[in-house]
């Protein structure tokens, strides 16, 4: 269990000489659920789109399985085995729920347009494997009907497991969640816990949470990094980042630093 | 609701509730069918002629509408890929005395490369640098058929043999007329078989979101110049029936005003939808045709007629699925 799945080191990014990022050495092992948070403008994001391929950091290396991710434009790095959530929900409008999560089958599948106008027994094989996994994936996230509804018009805590389930699709070995509690209410918040702890133990997918929401971290991961002015400050369980100095000055001077460590 | 009907909606609009359910399938493009056979007798040589050119124009739109409808990359010199098809049959057949249908394989390959030339270095341009480009793209075309040698230059080529299939001389109107409606067919079915298939949907993910589509896997240059192949693929294959219909081509039949009247077509009736994007080929051809009587001012009651229809109805004339809700 203790293989690493995604290993960083010494990554460095910058945007014009801004440096976003200094020397990142972080790593995520395998069948793990690792939280990253800090406050915001640290780099979490930017961290992350240099995983999957978005940005390209000058310097480090990023390794995945044991194979080098740096080079890989974004597309193949989801091939290789990542998915990711975002920020902001990205539901492609004016499409359904389940042709959303059919896009994550794409990188899976073969077919082109050949075998699409021709109508070949294989492609058409295809199609039903891409709908009944999609299916799959929408109920074990929990959205079980109004599929063939378009996908944005859903209420907002449903487009939130519409996009888990959509990374779901791509087959992933390592899903990246960006604030995936981010306006969600308390109810909501204790169905993600479980929903990040099946999709490790059922699915065998490990997870990386990028989030503010300090009470959820602590529930949902064994293991926390903290991030801040582009520097990895600390490392630990739940417990030890919560009674770490650095940890508590990074976050003083916030407004909200008492609630989100929660003390 | 089902998926398929889903699909249906979204191509068909409100004529969906025709394709449903199988027997009014069926039945409605049976009466569809029986409706284009009897059509030339029931009008005459001249109205068969125009609806040969109307017939050309739903080829011709269909294909840019998996350029513009499909996957969103606007395209402002489409008529070149016209001119390659028409071009390729002219001097084969010309020069080197092929066979017209052994021209064809050679017409797709050749529409395939201009796409491959064309989307390959322009993909990463935004959508208004990438009308600028396309648009050069087309008169880089049309100024080089003008000026080459074996293009016969300004006067073009002429003489282009009518084929034969079969025993059958296709070499009256109304033979052309019947071809022109089997090539529409092709390119209907072959248009609904891209949009419900995973390659059509990559074109959707893509054209509403790159970024995320991108994350999900999809290679969106790959996606991309796949609709411009297959865009190419059809303006070609139009060209080629051109050019035997007409027995002659000249560069002035695929200049920037040939490519803006097929783009009309397309936005007109509706980007991405099927019915739409015939009704606005029949449109374009038949509107100034229907507009004789009003002598030198029809183009510009036609013109006027066509900023009411975009004024009051932005996204074409076909009614979308959400317009019905």
């Amino acid at each position: 269990m203790n293989d690493t799945l995604l290993d960083l080191t010494g990554v460095g990014l910058a945007f014009a000489g801004n440096r976003v990022l200094q020397d990142i050495d972080f790593n995520v092992p395998a069948g793990a659920v690792v939280s990253l948070i800090g406050p915001n403008g640290a780099g979490k994001t930017s961290l992350f789109n240099c995983i999957t391929g978005f940005y390209k950091p000058q310097t480090g290396r990023i390794t995945f399985g044991g194979h080098e991710l740096l080079d890989l434009k974004p597309h193949l790095v989801t091939k290789a085995g990542i998915a990711r959530t975002f920020q902001n929900l990205r539901l492609f409008r004016e499409m359904t729920v389940l042709e959303n999560v059919m896009s994550g089958m794409h990188c899976r599948t073969r077919s082109g347009a050949i075998a699409a106008v021709l109508r070949t027994p294989r492609q058409r094989k295809e199609e039903r494997e891409i709908e009944a996994f999609s299916r799959d994936c929408l109920r074990f996230v929990g959205v079980d009907d109004d599929l063939d509804r378009e996908a944005t018009t859903l209420a907002y805590g449903h487009q939130r497991r519409i996009e888990i389930a959509r990374a779901l699709a791509t087959r992933p070995k390592l899903l990246l969640l960006d604030e995936p509690a981010a306006g969600l209410n308390s109810g909501e918040k204790e169905d993600l816990i479980a929903l990040i702890a099946r999709i490790r133990d059922e699915r065998g997918i490990s997870v990386l949470l990028i989030e503010h929401d300090t009470g959820l971290v602590m529930k949902a991961s064994e293991r926390v990094s903290v991030l801040d002015h582009g520097v990895m400050i600390a490392e630990g369980t739940a417990r030890e980042i919560q009674n770490d100095p650095k940890v508590i000055e990074a976050y003083l001077g916030q407004d909200d630093a008492e609630a989100s460590l929660g003390f | 609701m089902s998926e398929q009907k889903v699909f249906t909606s979204r191509l068909f609009g409100p004529l969906s509730f025709l394709f449903e359910h199988r027997a009014t399938r069926w039945s409605s493009i049976a009466a569809l069918i029986l409706l284009m056979a009897v059509a030339p007798i029931v009008f005459g040589q001249y109205a068969t002629v125009i609806l040969t050119n109307a017939l050309l124009y739903v080829v011709l739109a269909l294909g840019l509408n998996v350029v513009v409808g499909y996957a969103g990359l606007l395209d402002l010199g489409y008529a070149a890929f016209f001119a390659v098809g028409a071009y390729t049959v002219g001097i084969l057949t010309q020069h080197f005395g092929i066979n017209f249908w052994l021209t064809l394989p050679i017409a797709v390959c050749a529409a395939a490369l201009a796409g491959v030339i064309i989307g390959g270095p322009t993909l990463r341009l935004r959508s208004d640098y990438l009308a600028i480009v396309t648009l050069g793209f087309g008169e880089i075309v049309r100024l080089s058929a003008r000026n080459l040698q074996i293009t016969g230059a300004a006067s073009g080529l002429s003489g282009i043999e009518q084929p034969w299939l079969f025993g059958w001389h296709i070499a009256r109107p109304i033979d052309f007329y019947y071809v022109f409606c089997v090539l529409a067919a092709i390119a209907v079915i072959v248009s609904i078989r891209l949009a419900n298939s995973r390659l059509g949907r990559a074109w959707l993910y893509v054209r509403h979101d790159e970024d995320v589509a991108e994350a999900m896997g999809i290679d969106r240059v790959k996606v991309k110049l796949a609709a411009y192949i297959i865009g190419a693929i059809y303006g070609a294959m139009a060209g080629a029936f051109f050019a035997v219909n007409l027995g002659a081509i000249s560069p002035e039949s695929f200049s920037f005003t040939q490519s803006v009247l097929i783009l009309m077509a397309v936005i007109l009736g509706g980007m991405g939808k099927i019915p739409g994007v015939i009704l606005g080929a029949f449109i374009v051809i038949l509107g100034p045709e229907l507009l004789r009587d009003l002598g030198s001012m029809r183009l510009l009651v036609f013109a006027v007629g066509l900023l009411l229809i975009m004024l009051f109805r932005p996204s074409g004339i076909w009614p979308g699925r959400n317009a019905q809700r």
